[in-house]
């Protein structure tokens, strides 16, 4: 890894630090399935609705279950206000957050059914995608869906030719150098890709490090993911 | 309709072997070719055929307010519609999503390659700036219209000629042109995409190619391998192994890619 020691984050984070995660299951009583992932001031919830029948009936997928995801960013989440309702932006992460938990979630058990699963980002510093299908993920397991693993989310960034992990706004809109690339990247824990994109000037050299430092990274997050499940089950008894 | 499961296993069995349906290689491209100034209203247009594959790219300009963020900057606008004219599978009404896809793989591609200089839009800091407004129409979809529109957007913005503008009456005068060429830099990216099907990687998909394939990757970069832009699309994982591929053999497509388009973008 290029460590430069010298390097200064805007605040005052190491390279690899990962902001201060919290996690939590259960946040919605009415939800099948709900959570709450943060990372610092970036709070992401998502709540899970069924299995349930697919609804228009045309929909329906006689061969698996539909996993269906949208996203929200509150109208106050952000400095300037955003207008309320799906723009092309939400569409698209709603999307990319049905296919970065696709692999791992065994729809083919609910052929005709369909899977909710909102997410909504109460407050957010970027890195608000990774922050809701983390959540996302943990709302799936907490509603007792079937998986075969869970996947975990993080932001790599390219500060210019620094690389830190779990970019905040300061740092997204970094502009000495080459400034900032964003790439968020969602895997298993077995190291399997679900999820990347990237946003910034990189080469496939560097950005061969990033896959390999959001490997070591993404365990952090499971780690946090995988605690707050397992206090969930604690409360229970 | 659906590729059937049937023509999908077939489609993986030949590529086991290294060959596909038309006899192309897997890093081969269908014939592609340009036409540009297509459109004699818009600022810059292009017409681009990958095979069967057919997609419209024009290119307006219009003077509004800047972003707040950004205020001495021109600002970008990608849609796109895929058209039911060009494909029995497209519905008309609102966008859909793979409609909102293509449009902003498109604009994420340009512009983080910072490709148009939109500092050298700003007519009055705050005020006025120029905006470019891509717009991406599907003819035909035979595969591939991620790369075809690549091509269109990047043809078109090199026709662009900006409109007169009339500074006392802070009004663009549609219709008439200047002489004055889009600020373009020297970065042009290059928007590939590459497909897994099976253990297998290929580029330039037909339709059939397309709907067998568990996992796509759009990379936009220049020839000389940076990387601006990329998405990982569809439902599967890809291993930290198969990514790798994907990077090295995105890298030397990129060239033969540029080389094959190089003469359409004068």
């Amino acid at each position: 890894m290029s460590a430069v020691k010298e390097f200064k984050r805007p605040d005052g984070r190491k390279p690899d630090e990962i902001r201060p995660m919290e996690a939590k299951v259960g946040i919605v009583p009415n939800a099948d399935g709900s959570a709450m992932f943060s990372f610092g001031d970036t709070i992401a919830i998502a709540a899970v609705y069924g299995p349930k029948k697919m609804h228009p009936q045309h929909q329906q997928n006689p061969e698996k279950g539909t996993l269906r995801c949208t996203y929200n960013m509150l109208s106050f989440s952000v400095t300037e206000r955003i207008r309320p309702g799906p723009n092309r932006r939400s569409t698209e992460i709603g999307k990319i957050t049905e296919w970065s938990l696709d692999p791992v979630v065994m729809i083919k058990k609910y052929p005709n059914m369909v899977i909710d699963v909102h997410i909504h980002v109460l407050q957010a510093n970027a890195s608000t995608r990774c922050a809701g299908i983390n959540a996302a993920a943990l709302a799936l397991a907490h509603a007792g869906i079937p998986m075969n693993d869970i996947v975990s989310s993080i932001s790599i960034g390219k500060l210019d030719k620094q690389l830190v992990v779990d970019l905040d706004k300061d740092e997204e809109d970094w502009e000495e150098g080459e400034g900032a690339t964003d790439i968020p990247i969602t895997m298993t824990p077995n190291g399997d890709i679900t999820h990347i994109q990237l946003d910034g000037k990189i080469n496939s050299k560097v950005l061969k490090e990033v896959i390999e430092l959001a490997r070591i990274k993404t365990k952090e997050v499971y780690e946090v993911q995988k605690k707050a499940l397992k206090d969930s089950i604690k409360e229970i008894k | 309709m659906k590729t059937t499961n049937l023509t999908g296993e077939r489609i993986k069995q030949y590529l086991d072997e290294g060959k596909r349906f038309d006899g192309r290689k897997p890093d081969e491209f269908r014939k592609i070719s340009v036409e540009t100034s297509v459109s004699k209203k818009a600022e810059g247009s292009a017409r681009v055929k990958i095979g069967k594959t057919e997609v419209l790219v024009g290119i307006k300009m219009d003077v509004s307010e800047p972003y707040p963020d950004s205020p001495n900057e021109g600002k970008l606008m990608v849609t796109s519609e895929l058209l039911p004219l060009s494909s029995p599978r497209f519905e008309s009404g609102p966008p859909r999503f793979p409609a909102i896809e293509l449009g902003r793989l498109i604009d994420r591609g340009i512009r983080e390659s910072k490709f148009i200089e939109f500092d050298k839009l700003c007519i009055k800091k705050r005020e006025k700036v120029w905006g470019v407004f891509i717009d991406i129409y599907s003819i035909n979809d035979d595969g591939n219209l991620i790369d075809a529109a690549g091509i269109g957007a990047l043809a078109a913005l090199k026709q662009v000629k900006l409109p007169k503008y009339d500074e006392k009456n802070e009004k663009v005068l549609h219709g008439e042109w200047t002489n004055k060429k889009l600020p373009l830099s020297k970065d042009i990216p290059i928007i590939t995409t590459l497909y897994k099907i099976g253990k297998n990687i290929i580029v330039d998909p037909t339709l059939e190619e397309e709907d067998v394939s568990e996992v796509k990757i759009t990379i936009g970069g220049t020839v000389e391998g940076a990387i601006f832009s990329m998405q990982k699309g569809n439902s599967k994982k890809i291993s930290i192994k198969d990514f790798h591929k994907v990077l090295d053999l995105a890298d030397k497509i990129r060239k033969k890619f540029f080389t094959s388009i190089e003469k359409f973008l004068k």
